[in-house]
């Protein structure tokens, strides 16, 4: 009997219980209420978010795939398809680091090669607490190990990323793993079933407790209990998913399969449904055949399994035995554990007796969408207020620029993640040409002239002092970094990790972003191919900022036009590209050096961004930019800084405008050196070659002025005609190399 | 990097030295290796030469004149590293190809399945820091006289990539001690001018050894991956006079799966 314990243990409120009921015309049995309780989830289901994403673009002459399918894809030419995603892991992670992290790894991969893709670079957007916060070293070591252990022993390189540190995410940290796969774009494979009587195989490892539930945990708040969910988490095996990647590429190699799916949150429950969802077919398996690792599992148990490293195929009749015969090749099993059939069910049997039957779309379209409501969040209009002038008087004193610039450095958000990324296997596939830390990362794409440049980004706390800002500049954000390699962006895809949606401040701080996303897509020509949602993400009551995550990819036809951040060459000239406003609000440096999270962020024009990056684009592409480095955290002062560093201690010299933000000269100091404008691009070229790039700038409509020039081993700025900043490049770049890895160096045994 | 110099062997096609008949290299694929590409990919697109992969069930290595064994985690290496793999029904192959003289290059996870194959004497332990690091390091050529070394110069320093969690090279001191009387040592980890430091030793290993040779020189297994630095593009070139020593030594003669003439004789 289904009582209001058993729906609270399944995540389900009364209404959705009544909607089951009326669906099946019956109460439905323990299995059944375990299967929609997993499909109906906010992970599986989308139900407070749905009605929003629909509302992003997603269409373009490049999209060959958009949301829906495992993962999106877009044309990038001579018949090839960049096919990517990013995917979030953020409950399991913060509960089982190491574990949690991998099996983010494991998931988003499969995702990927399911499309019959071969994965060739993973990226990942991490957030925490601060380092000095207890317990978040740990959390970030077992993180970065996690994500090592998997990527690195599958073999995919990780090119690069992003990580953040604020109190909001202490709690909760944000694990988002975004992975790209290149494949013949007429050869890709989606996850459908059809075809009534083809074959149902299951692949890969074998099905045990661990995971029972993870989609309904992904899908709660975190309280002192959470801990106990441990047994919720999966356990990754990147041997077998290696194995399943080679197995699985070859055999769609024969024609003989219809569709695949990887099993991943909801396991066998969300692959057999959406996939005869999609091919408005029914499916049905016979539990009892399913490979299980321990004795005495239920049918439930069975099928709400979130084992990883695990396959849904459908096969054609009569081509069975050329799909075994690949999988035995490569010491895997194919198991066949069912059929696809023309009655629109999921129909669940064990040994024979029928344990559940549910029509698909019931778990699947039909499954309750909610229009919550939404609310402005009441602390907004308190820390959006921002008087420079007031903290100019107050204090509690001034440093000089040059503190402020080393402590900017020298803070985490900012600092190198060398500590982590030489982690990470950045360089097997041999693809690698922009390693991490030069900005997108960029991989070549062998057999042709072709590289792709892929960055994801996100700034929490510009969205938590406006959302749909905050996310128009984190599209804005990764749409340059991949212009400043010189690539064109071609496609996004968003990972948007929220608080509770239950409250109405945080399902409008999701609207607002969600619009935020829609308008810098639309403007910048970047659809939405794909992604994930993460709501729930709190703690004791405490959500995190809203926090979307943006993945762009973009295309260079000639990867030997790559561009990166470092000067080149003493004696060039640097130009700034875009225009200073001295916007402090949500900056760095308030946080840094005043503590303060306030004002609000920068303003976003999205035609001059449009611009300043097919500018960009056009630049690389004639030859005659040396290095280009996006101006985003810490301004200007950090940027020129950051072009300094690994680049053999290449200074620069440079004169740049005062802004007058206040009336203190101070204040005014900080803005223009580190305001956090948008749309600004640090360039450098030679003296020949400078005139030409004046001259384009203005054709496109983009401010450009030379500010200095490179040389020396000192980084001199001048502002308004005064020496604000006097270091050497030396001095600098220590502050910056050991802003991470100060935090372990202690550790290291 | 950013350079457009050297992009040789990204276009596909073979920039073969036409003069010559092209040398054949086995690269041997385990489960769980994940550099065989790489290799291929250097040996064919960027070298010139022939290459084919050979899987571990094979007996057979198909008449090739070099064997590569690739990075990796070869069957996951949930045991020790290469623990399993030398269990592989091709290694019987590849123990009677070097037993007659045949050229074999252990790369990285290859490098340990050479050391538990008895191939290469001593051990792998986790790197002294207990982290995985990947990334650009500097090594000199201690030895000339082997077929990977044959075409750098003694002493000189090469830029080649680590990507290793275990690669913190263990031997008994008499091991090591008979390692250096008999010139075994092929590379020593060193820093850019190529003096040997503790800071530039990335994992801990004995002797700051990233490289060794069995007794008849045939057999050389190394850390670091000269098949990721063999185009400017990807950082470094170096790792391309690793492959083309090879491609020298068999055009000589010097080594080859029948017994050849003695090294000594084309240095």
């Amino acid at each position: 009997m289904i009582d209001s314990q058993i729906l609270e243990r399944h995540g389900l409120k009364r209404d959705e219980y009544d909607r089951i009921v009326q669906f099946l015309g019956r109460e439905p049995n323990l299995t059944e209420l375990g299967i929609f309780s997993v499909m109906w989830s906010e992970h599986c289901s989308y139900k407070s978010s749905r009605v929003h994403l629909k509302t992003l673009p997603t269409e373009g002459p490049q999209v060959l795939q958009g949301p829906g399918e495992n993962a999106g894809a877009i044309d990038i030419g001579e018949g090839l398809a960049a096919v990517f995603k990013i995917e979030s892991h953020n409950h399991p992670s913060f509960i089982e680091p190491y574990q949690g992290a991998a099996t983010g790894v494991g998931g988003i991969i499969r995702d990927i090669f399911t499309m019959g893709a071969r994965p060739i670079a993973l990226l990942n957007s991490l957030r925490f607490g601060e380092l000095e916060t207890p317990g978040t070293s740990r959390l970030l070591e077992g993180v970065v190990a996690g994500i090592a252990g998997y990527g690195n022993s599958i073999g995919i390189p990780t090119v690069g990323g992003e990580i953040a540190f604020e109190p909001s995410y202490a709690g909760n940290p944000l694990v988002n793993v975004f992975c790209l796969g290149i494949a013949v774009a007429s050869d890709i494979i989606k996850g459908v079933a059809s075809g009534v009587g083809n074959s149902v195989y299951y692949v890969g490892a074998k099905t045990g407790r661990d995971g029972i539930h993870g989609a309904t945990m992904a899908s709660a708040e975190f309280d002192e209990k959470s801990a106990e969910k441990r047994p919720a988490v999966q356990v990754g095996d990147p041997f077998m998913e290696k194995l399943l990647l080679e197995a699985c590429l070859e055999v769609m190699r024969t024609d003989a399969l219809v569709g695949i799916q990887d099993m991943g949150a909801a396991g066998l429950t969300c692959s057999t449904t959406e996939m005869g969802s999609r091919g408005g077919a029914g499916v049905e398996i016979d539990v009892s055949l399913v490979p299980q690792r321990e004795t005495g599992m239920t049918p439930y148990e069975i099928m709400l399994s979130e084992s990883q490293e695990r396959m849904l195929l459908v096969v054609k009749r009569g081509r069975e035995a050329e799909v075994e015969r690949v999988f035995e090749k490569w010491d895997l099993h194919a198991v066949h554990i069912g059929e696809v059939t023309s009655d629109g069910l999921l129909r669940v049997k064990d040994q024979g007796h029928v344990v559940a039957e549910i029509p698909n779309r019931a778990l699947t379209d039909e499954a309750p969408v909610y229009r919550r409501p939404m609310a402005e969040p009441e602390y907004l209009a308190g820390v959006r207020r921002l008087d420079l002038d007031a903290l100019a008087e107050k204090g509690p004193y001034f440093f000089s620029a040059n503190h402020d610039l080393l402590a900017l450095l020298g803070s985490p958000t900012i600092g190198s993640k060398r500590w982590v990324y030489r982690q990470y296997d950045h360089m097997v596939r041999t693809n690698t040409l922009n390693v991490p830390g030069l900005g997108a990362g960029v991989v070549r794409i062998k057999g042709t002239d072709r590289a792709l440049a892929l960055s994801v980004d996100g700034n929490g706390r510009y969205c938590y002092l406006d959302p749909y800002r905050g996310a128009m500049l984190a599209v804005a954000e990764a749409a340059r970094n991949v212009a400043c390699a010189g690539a064109r962006p071609l496609g996004a895809t968003n990972c948007l990790n929220f608080g509770n949606p239950e409250r109405p401040a945080i399902m409008w701080q999701f609207a607002q972003a969600v619009e935020g996303i829609g308008a810098a897509c639309r403007a910048l020509g970047v659809p939405i191919t794909g992604g994930n949602v993460s709501l729930y993400n709190e703690t004791d009551g405490r959500a995190i900022y809203p926090t979307p995550v943006i993945g762009v990819v973009g295309l260079l036809e000639h990867a030997d036009r790559l561009l990166s951040r470092r000067f080149q060459a003493a004696g060039d000239i640097i130009v700034l590209l875009g225009e200073d406003r001295g916007e402090l609000g949500g900056s760095e440096y308030l946080k840094v050096v005043h503590g303060l999270v306030a004002g609000v962020p920068p303003a976003l024009n999205l035609e001059s961004e449009r611009a300043l990056e097919s500018l960009l684009v056009d630049l690389a592409d004639l030859r005659i930019l040396k290095s280009a480095h996006d101006c985003s955290d810490g301004g200007l002062a950090v940027t020129l800084a950051e072009c300094c560093f690994d680049a053999g201690g290449i200074g620069a010299e440079i004169s740049i405008e005062a802004v007058h933000a206040a009336r203190a000269m101070a204040m005014n100091r900080a803005a223009a050196l580190f305001g956090e404008s948008a749309s600004r691009v640090i360039v450098s070229t030679t003296v020949d070659n400078v005139t030409e790039v004046l001259e384009r700038a203005a054709a496109a409509g983009v401010p450009a002025r030379i500010v200095g020039r490179t040389g020396g081993n000192l980084l001199r700025v001048a502002v308004g005609g005064h020496m604000a900043i006097d270091l050497s490049v030396d001095e600098a770049e220590r502050a910056w190399s050991s802003a991470v890895e100060r935090y372990f160096q202690r550790r290291v045994a | 990097m950013p350079s457009g110099a050297g992009r040789e062997g990204t276009g596909g096609g073979g920039g073969a030295p036409p003069q010559s008949k092209k040398m054949k290299f086995a690269v041997v694929v385990f489960p769980g290796s994940n550099c065989d590409e790489d290799a291929y990919h250097a040996v064919t697109d960027v070298l010139g030469q022939h290459a084919e992969y050979i899987w571990h069930k094979d007996t057979d290595l198909k008449g090739a004149d070099v064997v590569i064994l690739p990075g990796g985690f070869a069957h996951g290496d949930y045991l020790r590293t290469g623990a399993m793999a030398r269990f592989s029904p091709i290694m019987r192959e590849v123990e009677r190809f070097a037993a007659r003289g045949g050229p074999v290059l252990g790369i990285c996870n290859g490098f340990q399945v050479l050391l538990e194959a008895g191939l290469l004497p001593g051990a792998m332990l986790r790197n002294d820091n207990l982290k995985f690091r990947c990334e650009h390091v500097y090594i000199r050529v201690e030895q000339t006289d082997t077929p990977f070394t044959l075409a750098c110069r003694r002493g000189q320093v090469l830029r080649i990539p680590i990507a290793h969690g275990e690669g913190n090279y263990f031997a008994e001191p008499d091991v090591i001690a008979r390692l250096e009387a008999n010139r075994q040592i092929v590379f020593r980890y060193t820093d850019a001018a190529g003096d040997v430091r503790e800071t530039a030793n990335p994992n801990g290993s004995k002797a700051a050894i990233a490289g060794l040779c069995n007794e008849a020189r045939n057999v050389v297994g190394l850390m670091p991956h000269p098949e990721r630095a063999c185009e400017s593009v990807l950082g470094s070139a170096d790792g391309l006079l690793i492959f083309e020593s090879v491609v020298a030594a068999l055009k000589t003669g010097a080594f080859g799966g029948s017994t050849g003439p003695a090294l000594q004789t084309v240095r």
